[in-house]
Protein backbone atom coordinates (compact mmCIF):
# COMPACT_ATOMS: atom_id res chain seq x y z
CA UNK A 1 0.00 0.00 0.00
CA UNK A 2 2.82 2.51 0.87
CA UNK A 3 5.21 2.34 -1.77
CA UNK A 4 8.47 4.41 -2.05
CA UNK A 5 10.82 4.36 -5.23
CA UNK A 6 13.97 5.57 -6.35
CA UNK A 7 14.22 8.43 -3.14
CA UNK A 8 16.75 11.21 -3.09
CA UNK A 9 17.06 13.71 -0.45
CA UNK A 10 19.83 16.26 0.75
CA UNK A 11 20.08 18.39 3.79
CA UNK A 12 21.37 21.42 2.10
CA UNK A 13 24.23 20.45 -0.06
CA UNK A 14 24.96 17.26 1.01
CA UNK A 15 23.00 13.84 0.09
CA UNK A 16 21.36 11.82 2.75
CA UNK A 17 19.44 9.71 0.58
CA UNK A 18 20.50 8.36 -2.85
CA UNK A 19 18.44 5.70 -4.01
CA UNK A 20 15.90 4.41 -1.64
CA UNK A 21 13.25 1.71 -2.64
CA UNK A 22 10.86 -0.16 -1.01
CA UNK A 23 7.47 -1.58 -0.53
CA UNK A 24 4.92 -1.75 2.90
CA UNK A 25 2.52 -4.33 2.62
CA UNK A 26 -0.76 -3.62 3.85
CA UNK A 27 -0.17 -4.67 7.52
CA UNK A 28 3.07 -6.55 9.72
CA UNK A 29 5.91 -5.37 10.75
CA UNK A 30 8.44 -4.25 8.75
CA UNK A 31 12.22 -3.07 9.74
CA UNK A 32 14.03 -0.61 8.21
CA UNK A 33 18.13 -1.53 8.98
CA UNK A 34 21.31 -0.28 8.54
CA UNK A 35 24.38 1.46 9.98
CA UNK A 36 24.55 5.04 11.64
CA UNK A 37 23.74 7.20 9.45
CA UNK A 38 22.96 5.17 6.32
CA UNK A 39 19.72 7.34 6.03
CA UNK A 40 17.30 5.33 8.26
CA UNK A 41 15.52 8.50 9.83
CA UNK A 42 16.23 10.72 6.68
CA UNK A 43 13.49 7.96 4.73
CA UNK A 44 11.04 8.33 7.25
CA UNK A 45 11.49 12.11 7.00
CA UNK A 46 10.41 11.72 3.67
CA UNK A 47 7.73 9.67 4.07
CA UNK A 48 6.09 11.38 6.44
CA UNK A 49 6.69 14.95 4.00
CA UNK A 50 8.91 17.17 6.55
CA UNK A 51 11.79 16.55 3.99
CA UNK A 52 11.11 17.07 0.42
CA UNK A 53 12.45 14.22 -1.83
CA UNK A 54 14.69 15.56 -4.67
CA UNK A 55 14.08 12.72 -6.78
CA UNK A 56 11.77 9.33 -6.61
CA UNK A 57 7.96 8.91 -5.83
CA UNK A 58 5.95 8.00 -2.77
CA UNK A 59 3.05 6.37 -3.27
CA UNK A 60 0.16 5.51 -1.10
CA UNK A 61 -2.68 3.36 -2.48
CA UNK A 62 -1.60 4.10 -5.86
CA UNK A 63 -1.73 7.38 -4.86
CA UNK A 64 1.43 9.96 -5.69
CA UNK A 65 1.71 11.90 -2.56
CA UNK A 66 5.43 12.54 -2.85
CA UNK A 67 4.12 16.52 -2.97
CA UNK A 68 1.69 15.99 -0.13
CA UNK A 69 2.05 17.97 3.00
CA UNK A 70 3.11 16.33 6.73
CA UNK A 71 -0.39 17.25 7.69
CA UNK A 72 -1.93 15.57 4.79
CA UNK A 73 -0.41 12.86 4.92
CA UNK A 74 -1.51 12.15 8.47
CA UNK A 75 -4.73 12.66 7.73
CA UNK A 76 -4.35 9.54 4.94
CA UNK A 77 -2.88 7.56 7.90
CA UNK A 78 0.52 8.10 7.42
CA UNK A 79 2.36 8.74 10.84
CA UNK A 80 5.85 8.91 12.39
CA UNK A 81 6.67 8.57 15.94
CA UNK A 82 10.37 10.56 15.85
CA UNK A 83 13.59 8.98 17.65
CA UNK A 84 13.96 10.43 20.75
CA UNK A 85 9.99 10.04 20.86
CA UNK A 86 9.73 14.76 20.88
CA UNK A 87 6.47 14.88 23.45
CA UNK A 88 5.72 18.04 24.18
CA UNK A 89 7.14 17.86 27.60
CA UNK A 90 5.68 20.97 29.31
CA UNK A 91 2.02 19.12 28.15
CA UNK A 92 0.29 16.38 30.12
CA UNK A 93 0.05 13.07 28.83
CA UNK A 94 -3.57 13.62 27.62
CA UNK A 95 -2.69 16.92 26.36
CA UNK A 96 -0.13 14.85 23.83
CA UNK A 97 -2.77 12.20 22.86
CA UNK A 98 -5.38 14.83 21.97
CA UNK A 99 -2.59 16.46 19.50
CA UNK A 100 -1.86 12.91 17.92
CA UNK A 101 -5.69 12.92 17.22
CA UNK A 102 -5.33 16.94 15.79
CA UNK A 103 -6.69 15.70 12.15
CA UNK A 104 -9.23 13.41 13.22
CA UNK A 105 -10.42 15.78 16.20
CA UNK A 106 -13.84 16.54 14.24
CA UNK A 107 -15.42 13.27 13.70
CA UNK A 108 -16.85 13.61 17.46
CA UNK A 109 -15.12 10.45 18.23
CA UNK A 110 -11.88 12.10 19.92
CA UNK A 111 -13.10 10.17 23.60
CA UNK A 112 -13.72 6.74 21.89
CA UNK A 113 -10.05 6.95 20.80
CA UNK A 114 -8.33 8.06 23.50
CA UNK A 115 -10.51 5.25 25.88
CA UNK A 116 -8.89 2.63 23.83
CA UNK A 117 -5.03 4.17 23.36
CA UNK A 118 -5.50 4.04 27.29
CA UNK A 119 -7.18 0.47 27.71
CA UNK A 120 -4.41 -0.45 25.33
CA UNK A 121 -1.09 1.47 27.28
CA UNK A 122 -3.16 1.42 30.87
CA UNK A 123 -0.01 3.25 32.48
CA UNK A 124 -0.48 6.08 30.16
CA UNK A 125 -4.53 6.44 31.84
CA UNK A 126 -2.89 6.43 35.18
CA UNK A 127 -0.51 9.11 34.15
CA UNK A 128 -3.27 11.17 32.04
CA UNK A 129 -2.51 14.64 33.63
CA UNK A 130 1.18 13.93 34.60
CA UNK A 131 3.37 16.30 32.40
CA UNK A 132 4.66 14.23 29.56
CA UNK A 133 8.41 15.30 30.97
CA UNK A 134 8.67 13.78 33.36
CA UNK A 135 7.51 10.03 32.72
CA UNK A 136 10.01 7.79 32.60
CA UNK A 137 11.67 6.57 29.12
CA UNK A 138 10.00 3.26 28.78
CA UNK A 139 6.56 5.71 29.47
CA UNK A 140 7.50 8.04 27.65
CA UNK A 141 7.72 5.61 24.77
CA UNK A 142 4.42 4.28 25.04
CA UNK A 143 2.61 8.13 25.22
CA UNK A 144 4.98 8.80 22.09
CA UNK A 145 3.84 5.53 20.15
CA UNK A 146 -0.17 6.42 21.59
CA UNK A 147 0.41 9.72 20.40
CA UNK A 148 0.88 8.24 16.84
CA UNK A 149 -1.98 6.01 16.79
CA UNK A 150 -4.72 8.07 18.40
CA UNK A 151 -4.88 9.65 14.52
CA UNK A 152 -5.50 5.53 13.33
CA UNK A 153 -2.52 5.50 11.18
CA UNK A 154 -2.86 2.29 8.80
CA UNK A 155 1.12 3.11 8.65
CA UNK A 156 3.17 3.88 11.55
CA UNK A 157 6.76 4.51 10.96
CA UNK A 158 8.87 4.31 14.27
CA UNK A 159 12.58 5.85 14.61
CA UNK A 160 14.61 4.11 17.01
CA UNK A 161 11.69 2.91 19.56
CA UNK A 162 14.09 0.89 22.01
CA UNK A 163 16.86 3.74 22.11
CA UNK A 164 17.86 3.99 25.54
CA UNK A 165 15.05 2.01 27.25
CA UNK A 166 15.95 -1.54 29.73
CA UNK A 167 15.59 -4.74 28.27
CA UNK A 168 12.69 -5.70 29.86
CA UNK A 169 10.67 -2.53 28.67
CA UNK A 170 12.47 -3.11 24.82
CA UNK A 171 10.57 -6.35 25.01
CA UNK A 172 7.29 -5.44 26.03
CA UNK A 173 7.25 -2.45 23.20
CA UNK A 174 8.24 -4.90 20.43
CA UNK A 175 5.22 -7.20 21.47
CA UNK A 176 2.85 -4.20 21.74
CA UNK A 177 4.01 -3.26 17.64
CA UNK A 178 3.12 -6.64 16.81
CA UNK A 179 -0.17 -6.63 18.24
CA UNK A 180 -1.24 -3.06 16.59
CA UNK A 181 0.42 -4.68 13.37
CA UNK A 182 -2.17 -7.63 14.27
CA UNK A 183 -4.70 -5.45 14.43
CA UNK A 184 -3.92 -4.35 10.43
CA UNK A 185 -1.27 -1.57 11.00
CA UNK A 186 1.57 -1.85 8.99
CA UNK A 187 4.93 -0.78 11.07
CA UNK A 188 7.86 0.56 9.93
CA UNK A 189 10.41 0.01 12.60
CA UNK A 190 13.91 1.75 12.16
CA UNK A 191 16.51 -0.03 14.65
CA UNK A 192 20.07 -0.17 15.26
CA UNK A 193 19.18 -3.79 17.53
CA UNK A 194 19.30 -5.49 14.16
CA UNK A 195 18.72 -9.27 15.96
CA UNK A 196 16.05 -7.69 18.47
CA UNK A 197 13.97 -6.43 15.09
CA UNK A 198 14.38 -8.95 13.27
CA UNK A 199 12.85 -11.07 15.64
CA UNK A 200 10.18 -9.01 15.53
CA UNK A 201 9.46 -7.98 12.02
CA UNK A 202 7.82 -10.48 9.07
CA UNK A 203 10.21 -8.31 6.83
CA UNK A 204 13.14 -6.52 6.29
CA UNK A 205 14.95 -3.36 4.04
CA UNK A 206 18.56 -2.79 4.40
CA UNK A 207 19.92 0.47 4.17
CA UNK A 208 23.07 1.36 3.20
CA UNK A 209 24.90 5.20 2.47
CA UNK A 210 21.90 6.42 1.05
CA UNK A 211 20.78 3.16 -1.31
CA UNK A 212 18.25 0.22 -0.23
CA UNK A 213 20.73 -2.65 -0.91
CA UNK A 214 18.23 -6.17 0.35
CA UNK A 215 14.49 -6.58 0.90
CA UNK A 216 13.10 -9.73 2.36
CA UNK A 217 11.56 -11.54 4.95
CA UNK A 218 13.22 -11.67 8.15
CA UNK A 219 14.11 -15.26 7.46
CA UNK A 220 15.70 -14.58 3.91
CA UNK A 221 17.44 -11.48 5.30
CA UNK A 222 19.05 -12.82 8.37
CA UNK A 223 20.36 -16.01 6.17
CA UNK A 224 21.81 -13.41 3.66
CA UNK A 225 25.23 -14.47 3.79
CA UNK A 226 26.11 -10.44 3.14
CA UNK A 227 23.78 -9.45 5.46
CA UNK A 228 24.91 -11.54 7.95
CA UNK A 229 28.57 -10.31 7.68
CA UNK A 230 27.88 -7.01 7.43
CA UNK A 231 24.95 -6.08 10.09
CA UNK A 232 24.47 -9.30 12.24
CA UNK A 233 28.38 -9.76 13.33
CA UNK A 234 28.74 -13.29 12.34
CA UNK B 1 2.47 57.28 53.37
CA UNK B 2 -1.01 58.43 51.41
CA UNK B 3 0.69 59.45 48.70
CA UNK B 4 2.60 55.88 48.66
CA UNK B 5 -0.32 54.46 48.90
CA UNK B 6 -2.27 56.74 46.02
CA UNK B 7 1.55 55.96 43.65
CA UNK B 8 1.51 52.21 43.98
CA UNK B 9 -2.31 52.22 43.16
CA UNK B 10 -2.36 54.42 40.08
CA UNK B 11 0.72 52.42 39.49
CA UNK B 12 -0.50 49.10 39.82
CA UNK B 13 -3.81 49.85 37.45
CA UNK B 14 -1.19 50.95 34.60
CA UNK B 15 0.69 47.80 35.05
CA UNK B 16 -2.64 45.81 34.32
CA UNK B 17 -2.48 47.40 30.74
CA UNK B 18 1.31 46.80 30.72
CA UNK B 19 0.33 43.53 31.37
CA UNK B 20 -2.15 43.20 28.81
CA UNK B 21 0.63 44.45 26.01
CA UNK B 22 3.03 42.21 27.31
CA UNK B 23 1.25 38.66 27.22
CA UNK B 24 0.32 39.64 23.48
CA UNK B 25 4.10 40.49 22.92
CA UNK B 26 4.96 37.33 24.55
CA UNK B 27 2.09 35.35 22.68
CA UNK B 28 3.91 35.97 19.24
CA UNK B 29 7.19 35.37 20.67
CA UNK B 30 6.62 31.86 22.49
CA UNK B 31 4.24 30.52 19.25
CA UNK B 32 5.96 32.61 16.06
CA UNK B 33 9.44 32.92 17.64
CA UNK B 34 9.73 37.02 16.16
CA UNK B 35 10.12 39.67 18.87
CA UNK B 36 7.92 42.64 17.37
CA UNK B 37 9.21 45.51 17.72
CA UNK B 38 6.22 47.19 16.10
CA UNK B 39 4.00 45.95 18.89
CA UNK B 40 3.63 48.96 20.46
CA UNK B 41 2.64 50.60 17.41
CA UNK B 42 -0.40 48.63 16.86
CA UNK B 43 -1.60 49.94 20.49
CA UNK B 44 -1.15 52.98 18.97
CA UNK B 45 -3.23 52.38 15.67
CA UNK B 46 -6.25 50.77 18.40
CA UNK B 47 -6.26 54.13 19.96
CA UNK B 48 -6.01 56.11 16.60
CA UNK B 49 -8.97 54.25 15.86
CA UNK B 50 -11.19 54.72 19.38
CA UNK B 51 -10.53 58.39 18.76
CA UNK B 52 -11.64 58.79 15.07
CA UNK B 53 -14.45 56.70 16.10
CA UNK B 54 -15.20 58.95 18.76
CA UNK B 55 -14.92 62.20 17.09
CA UNK B 56 -16.18 61.01 13.80
CA UNK B 57 -19.42 59.30 15.07
CA UNK B 58 -19.25 60.31 18.75
CA UNK B 59 -18.70 56.58 19.44
CA UNK B 60 -17.63 55.33 22.94
CA UNK B 61 -14.40 53.84 23.46
CA UNK B 62 -15.49 51.05 25.15
CA UNK B 63 -18.18 50.64 22.47
CA UNK B 64 -15.74 50.92 19.75
CA UNK B 65 -14.03 47.86 20.83
CA UNK B 66 -16.96 45.82 18.89
CA UNK B 67 -15.39 47.38 15.58
CA UNK B 68 -11.56 47.55 16.93
CA UNK B 69 -10.85 44.11 18.17
CA UNK B 70 -12.20 42.06 15.14
CA UNK B 71 -10.10 45.04 12.97
CA UNK B 72 -6.98 44.41 14.74
CA UNK B 73 -7.01 40.80 14.51
CA UNK B 74 -7.86 41.37 10.55
CA UNK B 75 -4.75 43.49 10.62
CA UNK B 76 -2.70 40.70 12.88
CA UNK B 77 -3.55 38.07 10.35
CA UNK B 78 -2.32 40.91 7.39
CA UNK B 79 0.69 41.67 9.15
CA UNK B 80 1.79 37.69 9.76
CA UNK B 81 1.29 37.06 6.16
CA UNK B 82 2.54 39.87 4.62
CA UNK B 83 6.04 40.74 7.26
CA UNK B 84 6.52 37.72 9.51
CA UNK B 85 5.83 35.04 7.81
CA UNK B 86 8.54 35.87 5.02
CA UNK B 87 10.94 36.53 7.97
CA UNK B 88 10.23 33.44 10.08
CA UNK B 89 13.09 31.22 9.00
CA UNK B 90 15.83 33.87 8.84
CA UNK B 91 18.15 34.94 11.72
CA UNK B 92 17.43 37.30 14.85
CA UNK B 93 19.18 40.60 13.66
CA UNK B 94 16.69 40.62 10.58
CA UNK B 95 13.80 39.49 12.30
CA UNK B 96 14.78 42.73 14.34
CA UNK B 97 15.53 45.05 11.65
CA UNK B 98 12.37 44.35 9.98
CA UNK B 99 9.83 44.94 12.88
CA UNK B 100 11.94 48.25 14.17
CA UNK B 101 11.38 49.32 10.22
CA UNK B 102 7.78 48.41 10.58
CA UNK B 103 7.68 50.38 13.79
CA UNK B 104 9.00 53.97 12.19
CA UNK B 105 6.96 53.04 9.26
CA UNK B 106 3.66 53.08 11.15
CA UNK B 107 4.66 55.48 13.35
CA UNK B 108 6.22 57.94 10.14
CA UNK B 109 2.34 56.94 8.59
CA UNK B 110 0.53 58.17 11.98
CA UNK B 111 2.20 61.40 12.01
CA UNK B 112 1.53 61.63 8.24
CA UNK B 113 -1.98 61.22 8.08
CA UNK B 114 -3.16 62.44 11.59
CA UNK B 115 -0.67 65.08 12.28
CA UNK B 116 1.06 65.11 15.39
CA UNK B 117 -0.42 66.73 18.16
CA UNK B 118 -2.26 64.79 20.82
CA UNK B 119 -5.30 63.28 20.11
CA UNK B 120 -7.50 63.10 23.50
CA UNK B 121 -10.78 61.78 24.07
CA UNK B 122 -12.98 63.08 27.09
CA UNK B 123 -15.83 61.44 27.86
CA UNK B 124 -18.02 61.87 30.86
CA UNK B 125 -15.87 59.68 32.76
CA UNK B 126 -12.60 60.64 31.55
CA UNK B 127 -12.02 63.09 34.40
CA UNK B 128 -13.87 61.07 37.32
CA UNK B 129 -12.54 59.80 40.31
CA UNK B 130 -14.11 57.78 43.04
CA UNK B 131 -12.48 58.01 47.19
CA UNK B 132 -11.36 54.72 48.58
CA UNK B 133 -10.23 55.12 52.18
CA UNK B 134 -8.80 58.35 50.99
CA UNK B 135 -6.86 57.25 47.99
CA UNK B 136 -8.44 58.61 44.54
CA UNK B 137 -9.22 56.18 41.85
CA UNK B 138 -9.51 57.38 38.35
CA UNK B 139 -12.96 55.45 37.05
CA UNK B 140 -10.96 55.09 33.57
CA UNK B 141 -7.86 53.86 34.81
CA UNK B 142 -9.72 51.03 37.12
CA UNK B 143 -12.06 49.87 34.59
CA UNK B 144 -8.66 50.10 31.79
CA UNK B 145 -7.16 47.60 34.63
CA UNK B 146 -9.69 45.34 35.42
CA UNK B 147 -11.11 45.18 31.08
CA UNK B 148 -7.01 44.02 30.67
CA UNK B 149 -7.71 41.47 33.81
CA UNK B 150 -10.29 39.96 32.48
CA UNK B 151 -8.28 39.63 29.13
CA UNK B 152 -5.74 38.15 30.51
CA UNK B 153 -7.49 35.69 32.49
CA UNK B 154 -9.38 34.96 28.77
CA UNK B 155 -6.29 34.28 27.37
CA UNK B 156 -4.94 31.77 30.06
CA UNK B 157 -8.43 30.09 29.72
CA UNK B 158 -7.72 29.59 25.78
CA UNK B 159 -4.52 28.79 26.30
CA UNK B 160 -4.75 26.17 29.17
CA UNK B 161 -8.24 24.92 28.53
CA UNK B 162 -9.18 24.73 24.87
CA UNK B 163 -7.81 22.63 22.15
CA UNK B 164 -6.44 25.85 20.25
CA UNK B 165 -4.56 27.04 23.26
CA UNK B 166 -2.92 23.25 23.18
CA UNK B 167 -2.08 23.05 20.31
CA UNK B 168 -0.14 27.24 20.52
CA UNK B 169 1.79 25.85 23.61
CA UNK B 170 2.86 22.55 21.52
CA UNK B 171 3.42 24.89 18.72
CA UNK B 172 6.11 27.20 21.18
CA UNK B 173 7.73 24.43 22.48
CA UNK B 174 8.42 22.12 19.52
CA UNK B 175 6.86 23.41 16.33
CA UNK B 176 8.80 20.84 14.22
CA UNK B 177 7.03 18.28 16.35
CA UNK B 178 4.24 20.14 15.97
CA UNK B 179 4.14 19.63 11.84
CA UNK B 180 5.42 16.17 12.27
CA UNK B 181 1.86 14.97 13.98
CA UNK B 182 -0.10 16.91 11.51
CA UNK B 183 -0.63 20.22 12.69
CA UNK B 184 -1.39 22.83 10.26
CA UNK B 185 0.86 25.01 12.41
CA UNK B 186 1.31 28.02 9.69
CA UNK B 187 -2.21 28.18 10.42
CA UNK B 188 -1.45 28.92 13.63
CA UNK B 189 0.67 31.41 13.71
CA UNK B 190 -2.05 33.65 12.29
CA UNK B 191 -3.95 32.58 15.21
CA UNK B 192 -1.38 33.87 17.58
CA UNK B 193 -0.47 37.20 15.54
CA UNK B 194 -4.14 38.00 15.31
CA UNK B 195 -4.69 37.65 18.94
CA UNK B 196 -1.82 39.29 19.65
CA UNK B 197 -2.10 42.19 17.53
CA UNK B 198 -5.65 42.39 18.72
CA UNK B 199 -5.03 42.74 22.21
CA UNK B 200 -2.70 45.24 21.47
CA UNK B 201 -5.10 47.26 19.71
CA UNK B 202 -7.59 46.78 22.79
CA UNK B 203 -5.15 47.84 25.04
CA UNK B 204 -4.89 50.71 22.98
CA UNK B 205 -8.32 51.63 23.70
CA UNK B 206 -8.64 51.14 26.82
CA UNK B 207 -6.14 53.47 27.30
CA UNK B 208 -7.96 56.47 25.42
CA UNK B 209 -10.17 57.71 28.12
CA UNK B 210 -6.98 58.92 30.15
CA UNK B 211 -4.28 58.83 27.74
CA UNK B 212 -4.05 60.76 24.55
CA UNK B 213 -3.06 59.54 21.43
CA UNK B 214 0.20 60.83 19.31
CA UNK B 215 2.44 59.09 16.46
CA UNK B 216 5.27 58.22 18.99
CA UNK B 217 3.18 56.59 21.38
CA UNK B 218 3.64 53.22 20.37
CA UNK B 219 7.43 53.21 21.03
CA UNK B 220 7.31 53.59 24.52
CA UNK B 221 4.92 50.85 24.85
CA UNK B 222 7.00 48.14 22.91
CA UNK B 223 10.39 49.09 25.10
CA UNK B 224 7.73 48.74 28.29
CA UNK B 225 6.25 45.23 26.76
CA UNK B 226 10.09 44.33 26.23
CA UNK B 227 11.41 44.83 29.05
CA UNK B 228 8.25 43.18 30.90
CA UNK B 229 8.75 40.27 28.86
CA UNK B 230 12.45 39.81 29.67
CA UNK B 231 12.01 40.66 33.00
CA UNK B 232 9.09 38.27 33.41
CA UNK B 233 10.15 35.68 31.57
CA UNK B 234 10.43 34.76 27.76
CA UNK B 235 7.42 32.77 27.08
CA UNK B 236 6.08 32.80 30.48
CA UNK B 237 2.52 34.61 30.41
CA UNK B 238 2.62 35.04 34.41
CA UNK B 239 5.75 36.01 34.19
CA UNK B 240 3.86 39.00 31.85
CA UNK B 241 1.50 39.31 34.03
CA UNK B 242 3.86 39.85 37.03
CA UNK B 243 6.08 41.70 35.11
CA UNK B 244 3.08 44.81 33.51
CA UNK B 245 1.95 45.02 37.00
CA UNK B 246 5.54 45.47 38.42
CA UNK B 247 6.74 47.66 36.09
CA UNK B 248 3.51 49.99 36.18
CA UNK B 249 4.21 50.14 39.81
CA UNK B 250 8.20 50.73 39.73
CA UNK B 251 7.43 53.41 36.99
CA UNK B 252 4.84 55.08 38.55
CA UNK B 253 7.00 55.47 41.75
CA UNK B 254 10.55 56.69 39.99
CA UNK B 255 8.13 59.30 38.49
CA UNK B 256 6.96 60.40 42.01
CA UNK B 257 10.13 59.46 44.31
CA UNK B 258 12.86 60.37 42.05
CA UNK B 259 11.88 62.42 39.29
CA UNK B 260 8.93 61.92 36.03
CA UNK B 261 12.94 62.81 33.91
CA UNK B 262 14.21 59.79 35.06
CA UNK B 263 11.25 56.94 34.70
CA UNK B 264 12.83 55.45 31.63
CA UNK B 265 16.08 55.69 32.93
CA UNK B 266 15.06 53.81 35.73
CA UNK B 267 12.90 51.00 33.84
CA UNK B 268 16.19 50.48 31.56
CA UNK B 269 18.36 50.30 34.67
CA UNK B 270 16.23 47.11 35.91
CA UNK B 271 15.99 45.92 32.67
CA UNK B 272 20.06 45.87 32.58
CA UNK B 273 20.31 44.11 36.16
CA UNK B 274 17.63 41.61 35.24
CA UNK B 275 19.81 40.50 31.69
CA UNK B 276 22.86 40.13 33.52
CA UNK B 277 21.87 38.61 36.75
CA UNK B 278 18.82 36.66 35.67
CA UNK B 279 18.42 36.47 31.94
CA UNK B 280 15.77 33.84 31.71
CA UNK B 281 13.71 36.32 33.35
CA UNK B 282 11.44 35.40 37.06
CA UNK B 283 9.26 32.92 35.60
CA UNK B 284 10.92 32.31 32.80
CA UNK B 285 12.42 28.67 31.35
CA UNK B 286 15.31 30.74 29.42
CA UNK B 287 13.64 29.07 26.27
CA UNK B 288 14.20 31.97 23.14
CA UNK B 289 17.17 34.20 25.41
CA UNK B 290 19.73 33.74 22.95
CA UNK B 291 17.29 34.02 20.09
CA UNK B 292 16.69 37.40 20.86
CA UNK B 293 20.49 37.32 21.92
CA UNK B 294 20.31 38.14 25.58
CA UNK B 295 22.39 35.01 26.54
Amino acid sequence: MLKVEGLAAFYGESQALENVSFELPDNGVTALLGANAAGKTTTLRVVSGVLPARRGTVTFNGVNITKATPEERVRLGIVHVPEGRRLFGTLSVEENLLLGGYSKRKDGNSKERLDRIYSMLPKLAERRTQLAGTLSGGEQQMCAVGRGLMSEPTVLMIDEMSLGLAPVIVSQMFSFVKEIAARGVSVLLVEQQVQHALQAADRATIIDRGVTTHSGTSEEIRNDPKVREAYLGV
Amino acid sequence: MEILIQTLVAGVLLGGVYALVSVGLNLLFGVVRVINFAHGEFVMIGMYIAFWLWAGLGLDPYVSLLIVAPAMFLLGVIFQRGIIQPIQGTSANMKIFVTVGISIILQNLALFLWGGQHRTVSTSYSTSVFNLGGVTISVGRLIAFIGALVLVAALFYIMNRTMTGTVLRAIAEDGPTAVLVGIPVKKFYFVATGISVMLAGVAGVMLTPFTSASPMFGFHMTLIAFIVVVIGGMGSMVGSLVGGVLLGAIETLAGTYISPALQQAVLFAIFIIVVLVRPQGLFGKGAGTEEVGLK
